[in-house]
């Protein structure tokens, strides 16, 4: 209890007096997953309407298997990362290991899953409601497609955020290809882990309530510039 | 000068689902001018029969025939479904959206938009949401969203249901301002009041199949078969 209390006090701290470091951290926390939510949005959004749209005959079993990654154990996909950016990896002479870089490709990994999934579910019953309109006025594929995304944006909205709440907290994967280096690959779930490890318990405490207010504050962000939940809109 | 569209042949044209025949076989030849108001009993078929016709739903078997090619037939006529289907944009977004879909520019779509909404009575609606609209806005928009391509034909399936008098009648007037233009109509309906008014020709659908075809006037007047009679004098026909 005290410990809890003690964190608090120190996350207070840590954050009026703008701790060098913990600013450094956090914006590298964001920058990471900010990227890596816009990577993932730009294929797996795309993905789904294509897959609300389109039937063809792997489709289902696409959507099946879209699902069960959802639950892609993230230091798995660490590792996978790992073997292929390592020197002796297909894509070693990139020289990409244990640099931001590294953990953007594995965080968007792990939520190109989630966000497509998600965003699938709604598209498809905006789908099911625009069909016979749209195949009506003769809507090539891409226009389709353009028309549920556009329509559907506040779904996807929905689909993007849990992608940033799955990437934002995420620390297996990120561990592994990151390496946790000061000043280079540290970020807020890292440092956690590092500072629990330590027994500093207080301070691993204080930057877990800055990641929660951080999470928190870019969600109401987003709403804020989506005008979600106001009137008449979706 | 435009190549013609009509007529219209289906041979043999059929669909089927599940098992069972929703409409056909039928052997039918329309014109290229006036209105047909197809009537019929619930679950008769009227409105797989006009999705047929407009191509949207899949034949399982026979024919059908237009005097161009299926793709400019297809770009020349438009459907105005029972119940309207309202895109998540504004009242002018949803009535340019078939313009846009032909590359009109996205400002000269919202204009000419515009203008239809003048004509439908909601040009103080225009950057309104189109699903908060009360069903007869619903069910103008989605006439003006049809005509705004200018179609050749146009099917409409029980456009006046569920509506009270006035917004029947504004839906009327903008029909008949259609034909009047030279659109042809293709409509079902259960108001054998708007068919006497709309209709140049009647087609009377029993079980899926075509059971009576004639001019308006000779159906009101003496339906040639018992049951077209029945179903004037308002009996149950099965």
């Amino acid at each position: 209890m005290a410990d809890l209390l003690d964190g608090m006090l120190r996350a207070f701290w840590l954050v009026v007096t703008l701790d060098s470091d913990l600013v450094e951290i956090t914006l590298r926390s964001l920058r990471v997953t900010l990227t890596a939510l816009a990577v993932a949005s730009a294929i797996a959004l795309p993905f789904a309407a294509l897959l609300a749209v389109r039937r063809f005959r792997m489709r289902r079993i696409t959507i099946a298997v879209l699902n069960a990654l959802m639950g892609l154990p993230p230091v798995v996909v660490g590792l996978i990362v790992y073997v292929f950016l390592s020197r002796s990896g297909p894509l070693g002479v990139m020289g990409l290991l244990f640099t931001p870089t590294a953990m953007i490709i594995a965080q968007v990994i792990i939520i190109v899953p989630l966000v497509a999934s998600i965003a699938h579910q709604s598209l498809r019953e905006l789908w099911s409601d625009y069909h016979d309109l749209l195949i009506s006025m003769n809507a090539s594929q891409g226009q389709r497609i353009k028309a549920l995304l556009w329509d559907g944006r506040r779904a996807l909205l929905t689909a993007a955020l849990a992608g940033f709440g799955r990437a934002i907290g995420e620390v297996g994967a990120i561990m592994v290809v990151g390496g946790n280096i000061d000043h280079a690959t540290r970020v807020l779930t890292t440092a956690i882990a590092l500072e629990t490890g330590k027994g500093d318990f207080a301070m691993a405490l204080g930057l877990g309530f800055v990641l929660i207010a951080m999470a928190i504050t870019v969600n109401l962000a987003i709403h804020w510039l989506g005008h979600t939940e106001s009137e008449g809109r979706w | 000068m435009k190549t013609a569209l009509f007529p219209l042949v289906a041979k043999q044209a059929m669909v089927r689902r599940r098992g069972k025949v929703l409409v056909g076989p039928i052997d039918l030849t329309l014109e290229g001018r006036g209105t047909t108001v197809v009537i019929g009993p619930n679950g008769a078929g009227k409105t797989t029969l006009l999705k047929m016709l407009h191509g949207i739903v899949r034949m399982n078997g026979g024919a059908l025939e237009w005097a161009c090619s299926r793709e400019e037939a297809q770009r020349r006529q438009a459907f105005v479904f029972q119940t309207p289907i309202m895109m998540r944009r504004s009242v002018v977004d949803n009535i340019a959206y078939p313009l846009q879909l032909i590359g009109v520019a996205r400002a000269e779509a919202r204009a000419r938009a515009a203008l239809w909404a003048e004509q439908i009575n909601l040009g103080d609606a225009l950057d309104r949401q189109a699903t908060l609209l009360s069903g007869g806005e619903r069910q103008k928009l989605a006439l003006a969203r049809a005509l705004i391509r200018e179609p050749d034909l146009l099917f409409l399936d029980e456009p006046c249901a569920s509506l009270d008098g006035r917004a029947t009648r504004e839906i009327e007037e903008i029909l008949l301002r259609a034909a009047a233009s030279g659109t042809r109509l293709i409509m079902s309906t259960h108001n054998m009041g708007q068919a006497q008014r709309l209709a140049d020709e009647i087609l009377f659908v029993l079980q899926g199949c075509i059971h009576e075809f004639s001019l308006a006037r000779e159906f009101f007047e003496g339906p040639k078969t018992t049951q077209a009679h029945a179903f004037l004098r308002g009996d149950i026909v099965e």
